[in-house]
């Protein structure tokens, strides 16, 4: 086989995370990639398509679908194949813990999948990795918001200066051994029953 | 639910099930305390497709799973996309699959005459008319759609159709839409008809959307629909603990089947992260029944049967039955191995080995006629006495897994004919 343009189709519920991995594969050269993020629709597209290499997202639950259209539709005039090589345990582990699973056509050299195969895979984990990065960005955002409002609790009912209610919320977490915004959260709600709170 | 970490836990089993109405063996077993009774913990694992579970169980992040009765078979014969060792120890029952068709295809189907009353023969009669009748006006071929190719689903339907001289994939078109989409996609009018586990088609009728027209139970009265997967390597690795799993999940099969708790279950299986739906309609699926004109129920018996009649007995021929459905559609070839390696999945020997302490009656033999029984009807069991219920297919055909070759070749001499 000529080493013609891989055409990569890339459909994913996630329109962010397709973007990051069309991204990747641009960069790598890889010029002829489409994204679809309606599964029904890249179903009913493919054969127009025409893909050399599909990623799906495991958790999308048209994957049936796909390949239900694989298995029986006369429409697709060439086999597909998960992955590259089936005695390859570890890609397929790799892919299916990022999250993403790949079908090849049959005919291409294992060499020449295998570099997008590793691209989609890390794009995956890089996204998943930004997730986490934003959920805990969230999460370290609320505890701050919920030590403010037990600090504002403190300076009200015991006329306390600010860095006085900070300094009372850090020593009572070490001494109980907790986390300063569990201290904060047990004078919430420690608040919220003795109608202290009134809209701190 | 995430993601387990594999796990050193010897007592810990991972479980995938997909939302319909019969994982509810699998999902009592892991939540009631069927499973810790028998020491073991569950990870429970809701799945987004069948090829997901299938990826998850060939990569071991679970160790077995609620899976379609073909499925293991499919994947022991390699006609997977990753070929797999699974075996069945346990089925989680019959039934509980309905064709369900839209309005506009109702009223088509009535006006040929269609019974209203979810007669199999009936039906599919009036459905042959229909499809002449659109080929006469040159209108567009009906679609219908299954929940996965190698599904009960997909063989029970081309069934049906073929017995009245309809050629899947060539008359209807036949494609894979997933459970929960199936109302959508028949109100959207991309699909004319399903055949899917239950609550999807009361789901349909609920919405106004679909009409009930038959049920797997009447095209075939004993139809295995749901397995427990177990991955074989996992099973072998501690038979002691694959016997624990077996047997939990047969007790939690035999509570699901009691009536009395059908309450209970329904409110189980509505959980957000089981089904997220309505106790209402997973009660009404428990009792078998099924909307018809109207908003009126008709009561189908043995719709849902989760254990009576040595349903959770995997039989040898029942493996056969579907491999023969493979040879008959052109998916796989006969032959002495492929047959001996399909039947070889499904495992009564393991079923009544992990079930001996019970002492509950079991089948000594592997295999049976299927579809012989017109009447309930005593079998040689292992303890105690042991009835099996009347299991015929709707056009009176009978199944012999000691003759599949001559049973494909009448089959597929009658689909030839016109």
């Amino acid at each position: 086989m000529a080493d013609k343009p891989l055409r990569i189709l890339v459909i994913d519920a996630n329109s962010i995370r397709a973007s990051i991995i069309e991204d990747g594969l641009r960069e790598a050269g890889y010029s002829s990639v489409i994204v679809l993020t309606d599964a029904t629709a890249a179903v009913r597209r493919i054969v127009e398509i025409d893909p050399d290499v599909i990623f799906i997202d495991l958790e999308n639950p048209n994957r049936d679908q796909l390949e239900h259209m694989f298995q029986v539709s006369r429409a697709v005039k060439r086999p597909v194949a998960m992955f590259v090589d089936q005695s390859d345990q570890a890609s397929i582990e790799a892919a299916i813990d990022a999250g993403v699973s790949a079908y090849i056509v049959d005919g291409l050299k294992k060499e020449r999948v295998k570099t997008i195969l590793d691209m989609a895979v890390s794009r995956f984990n890089a996204f998943d990795r930004l997730r986490q990065e934003l959920d805990a960005a969230r999460s370290e955002l609320a505890d701050r918001k919920r030590i403010d409002r037990a600090k504002a609790i403190l300076m009200k009912t015991r006329g306390m200066t600010e860095p006085d209610a900070y300094a009372l919320l850090r020593r009572t977490a070490m001494n109980k051994n907790k986390r300063i915004v569990d201290i904060a959260e047990s004078l919430i709600t420690a608040a919220g029953l003795l109608g202290e709170e009134d809209g701190a | 639910m995430n993601r387990a970490t594999r796990s050193s836990d010897p007592n810990l089993v991972r479980m995938g099930f997909m939302p319909l109405t019969d994982c509810a063996p699998v999902v009592a077993a892991s939540l009631l305390g069927f499973a810790e009774a028998e020491g073991l913990k569950v990870y429970l694992s809701r799945e987004a497709s069948w090829a997901t579970l299938r990826d998850r169980i060939a990569v071991r992040h679970l160790d077995a799973a609620h899976m379609l009765a073909p499925m293991p078979i499919a994947a022991c014969l390699g006609l997977t996309p990753l070929p797999d060792r699974l075996i069945v120890p346990l089925m989680l029952g019959f039934g509980g699959n309905t064709i369900t068709v839209s309005r506009t295809l109702w009223a088509d189907l009535k006006a040929a005459g269609a019974p209203t009353h979810l007669e199999a023969e009936g039906t599919a009669r009036a459905l042959a008319d229909v499809v002449a009748q659109r080929k006469r006006r040159g209108a567009a071929k009906l679609v219908f759609a299954v929940v996965h190719h190698h599904s009960a689903h997909t063989y029970q339907l081309s069934y049906w159709l073929a017995a009245a001289g309809i050629k899947p994939n060539v008359e209807i078109d036949i494609v894979a839409v997933p459970p929960p989409l199936m109302p959508a996609a028949l109100a959207a009018g991309q699909i004319s008809g399903f055949c899917a586990g239950e609550p999807w088609g009361r789901m349909a009728s609920v919405a106004g959307s679909g009409r009930c027209v038959t049920t797997n139970v009447a095209i075939w009265r004993a139809s295995p629909e749901k397995v427990l997967g177990v991955a074989q390597d996992w099973a072998e690795e501690d038979p002691e603990r694959h016997f624990r799993l077996i047997r939990a999940v047969y007790k939690a099969a035999v509570w699901c089947d009691d009536p009395a708790n059908r309450e209970e279950l329904a409110q189980l299986l509505s959980r957000p992260e089981i089904f997220d739906l309505p106790a209402s309609i997973l009660h009404a699926n428990l009792d078998g029944r099924i909307m018809i004109d109207d908003g009126e129920d008709s009561r189908v018996g043995g719709f849902l049967n989760f254990s009576k009649s040595a349903a959770n007995f995997p039989w040898k021929s029942n493996a056969a039955w579907f491999y023969a459905q493979m040879v008959r559609w052109g998916e796989t070839q006969m032959s002495a191995e492929a047959s001996a390696r399909a039947q070889a999945t499904y495992r009564p020997d393991l079923h009544r080995a992990a079930l001996a302490p019970l002492g509950v009656p079991l089948p000594t033999a592997n295999s049976k006629m299927e579809g012989a029984l017109a009447v309930d009807t005593a079998v040689p069991s292992t303890v105690g006495r042991l009835f099996l219920a009347a299991d015929g297919f709707f056009d009176g055909r009978v199944f012999d897994p000691d003759r599949i070759e001559e049973y494909v070749a009448e089959l597929r001499a009658a689909d030839q004919r016109d």
